[in-house]
């Protein structure tokens, strides 16, 4: 039984790399070049409140850098052992070492409660440090006279108070959270893969970790929005412009029916029919429609095989891929029960479709609102 | 004691006077008292053996002894949630990053600096303010105090995302521990309550804006709002509704002050205690940590779906 050799990095990955590296290297020179006021940045960045979120976008490519070199390395042992079933069935199957003869276990008694010991020395010592270093803001006393613009929550709220740009208050503050909750709560019932329990892995659950990982980045990439983005009047400030406070956007924010012409003005001999009826009845085809094509989109999304960057310079692999089912994520389909295919479907709809969708409606075409009846908006 | 014959004895007790002198007794009962308390004191040299240790410490910490090294964790009231033994890969911080660990520890912190601070704050409108002036420039280390407190919160916020990103990574939600996630998504939800009650205290202008943004959405809640879908059909009004029962009146004033104090201090640490209790005992009840576990292979998962 031998220990499996890690390989070495082979010569595409390498270059790979260095070309992403290139690729970064360009994106920071020309963000620093566009940048016209470094002095606004230096005052978001610093504000203390913001330490977190600025903590975050290190920690979170770092932490999913050390889950996917993980995933990556176990992945290789999986396509090993798939090709090799005789070492398959005597591997102890972990990229950890082993050796016969080695104990399985160990006691926790010290070899786990020193770490943990450990660990809290030094999360206590990052604390004193940065309580000594940093102060927690105080402002001027309450007043509620004198509104603060920007008026901004506490940083890990400030993703739902971006979506109040996209959402009414009683989706962006109620039905929103509360989907996002039951979603996740949701979330180990309908996984019905068996394969990547406790261990780091992408081949074997590509399209689970993706849909996570996507609404993470969302949820983070809002955050950022609502810390570095939006200035007074909750404007949007691209970083290194200045927040001048007199900022005026003359944004003609339409509704989708008022764009094709569906409007009581159109129409001033049926007022109520066109309030009550038509224009409700159209935003609700709309809304439908949309979760139909979302449907398909994520039926046919979670059959397709590894993307790879390639297939966007060659057509022809590009629809091979898109068209052709892998055959293992077919499998796991077919594990899916109705019920957990149809929660999997509402939820990714309504939370990471319809968030990304909005925003886009929004910022890009200037639309508010998709469905539009005397008693909510969506 | 055993009868004795010796003269100085019997002349002590009959009251004698005799050759030998009181200092001369005095000083042979402090050597034969010293070489006692020597004798003793060897004893103490080793203070495993003594009685108080072997009160508070009922096992031999004998480190190489594996029967210890198992007792001292389940003899232990702060360490008994440990199994006594675990994978030998699980202690690799590489695989759980430990943050888990990590955010429990926080909200240890958190409960130690926020205690020491419920010594010098009145949640009152008319002092609530001024305490944290107070805090800040005349109570020794109360600058320190306040920032560690908030900073702790903002990391618990932080480990919490990670512990459950790694959790997601490493398909730890699987079976059995399907429920475990749930209650973690329970306790997600409560540290960020904890950490929004925590805004307002300080009554400064920032927690007060983003209180009353925050309790704004909760004036849109569909039929519990006033301002939400079908609010104004129910009767809702701005004085009926849930944002008056979450601030205690129709704006954010001394009534809502008071109830995030509550909230804060007492009601929600109290609820996340029960469910950290519940996750934890989970943990050990689902077969402990996930892993790193043996992968599996696509070509035997017909097998593991039969099971």
């Amino acid at each position: 039984m031998s220990a499996i050799v890690a390989q070495p990095p082979q010569a595409t990955s390498r270059r790979n790399r260095l070309i992403g590296l290139v690729v970064v290297l360009v994106l920071l020179a020309l963000f620093a070049y566009s940048v016209q006021d470094w002095h606004q940045i230096w005052i978001i960045v610093s504000a203390p409140d913001n330490v977190p979120i600025v903590a975050m976008l290190f920690l979170v490519p770092f932490f999913t850098w050390l889950g996917i070199k993980q995933a990556h390395a176990n992945d290789r042992l999986i396509s090993d052992l798939e090709g090799d079933k005789d070492l398959a069935k005597t591997h102890h199957r972990k990229v950890e070492p082993w050796r016969p003869g080695w104990a399985k276990e160990l006691h926790v008694w010290p070899y786990l409660v020193r770490i943990e010991f450990l660990s809290a020395v030094i999360v206590t010592v990052i604390l004193y440090v940065w309580s000594i270093a940093l102060n927690a803001p105080l402002e001027e006393p309450a007043n509620p006279n004198l509104t603060m613009n920007p008026s901004k929550a506490p940083w890990y709220f400030l993703g739902l108070q971006e979506m109040l740009v996209y959402f009414d208050p009683w989706i962006a503050g109620v039905v929103m959270p509360s989907v996002i909750m039951i979603g996740l709560m949701v979330f180990p019932y309908v996984d019905s893969n068996p394969l990547g329990n406790g261990y780091y892995t992408i081949r074997q659950r590509r399209f689970a970790v993706n849909m996570f990982s996507w609404g993470f980045l969302m949820w983070i990439l809002l955050i950022f929005i609502g810390t570095f983005i939006r200035g007074p009047g909750w404007i949007w400030f691209w970083p290194g412009q200045t927040w001048d406070h007199n900022t005026v956007v003359f944004d003609r924010n339409r509704d989708v029916h008022e764009i094709v012409g569906l409007t009581v003005a159109n129409f001033p001999n049926h007022p109520d029919l066109m309030k009550y009826v038509i224009i409700p009845a159209f935003g609700f085809v709309l809304v439908a429609g949309f979760f139909i094509v979302g449907a398909l989109f994520f039926h046919w999304l979670m059959k397709r095989a590894k993307f790879r960057l390639r297939y966007l310079i060659s057509p022809g692999q590009f629809f091979g891929w898109a068209r052709n089912d892998d055959p293992f994520e077919k499998k796991l389909l077919a594990n899916t029960s109705m019920l957990q295919y149809a929660m999997f479907q509402f939820f990714a709809i309504s939370v990471l479709l319809a968030m990304p969708v909005k925003l886009f409606l929004r910022l890009v075409f200037t639309i508010k609102y998709v469905w539009v009846t005397p008693w909510f908006n969506v | 004691m055993a009868e004795s014959n010796d003269p100085k004895d019997t002349k002590q007790l009959t009251g004698e006077k005799t050759n030998v002198g009181l200092v001369e007794r005095a000083k042979d009962t402090a050597m034969s008292l010293k070489d006692r308390a020597l004798e003793e004191a060897r004893e103490y040299k080793d203070p495993q053996q003594t009685q108080v240790w072997k009160s508070i410490f009922r096992v031999s910490h004998e480190r190489s002894d594996p029967r210890n090294r198992s007792l001292a964790i389940l003899s232990n009231v702060f360490l008994h949630l440990h199994p006594a033994k675990i994978n030998r890969d699980a202690v690799r911080y590489r695989y759980t990053w430990g943050m888990g660990g990590i955010t429990f520890y926080l909200f240890i912190v958190l409960t130690f600096t926020g205690v020491l601070l419920m010594f010098y704050y009145h949640p009152s409108k008319i002092v609530a303010f001024r305490d944290i002036l107070y805090l800040e420039h005349d109570v020794p280390f109360g600058k320190l105090l306040r920032n560690m407190h908030r900073w702790a919160a903002h990391l618990m916020v932080i480990t919490t995302w990670l512990h459950m990103f790694r959790v997601v990574l490493t398909g730890s939600y699987k079976k059995p521990r399907e429920f475990n996630w749930c209650v973690g998504v329970v306790l997600l939800v409560l540290t960020l309550l904890l950490s929004f009650t925590g805004y307002l205290l300080p009554d400064d202008q920032l927690g007060f804006w983003a209180v009353t943004v925050g309790t704004n959405m909760a004036r849109a809640t569909p039929m519990l709002g006033n301002e939400g879908p079908f609010g104004a059909q129910l009767g809702l009004t701005p004085y009926n509704d849930v944002r008056f029962g979450l601030l205690g009146g129709s704006i954010v004033d001394a009534n809502a002050l008071l109830r995030a104090y509550i909230w804060h201090c007492i009601g929600i640490p109290l609820v996340a205690s029960i469910f950290m209790a519940v996750h934890f005992w989970r943990i050990r009840k689902d077969g402990g940590i996930s892993g790193p576990a043996p992968v599996m292979l696509e070509s035997e998962m017909k097998v593991l779906k039969k099971k």
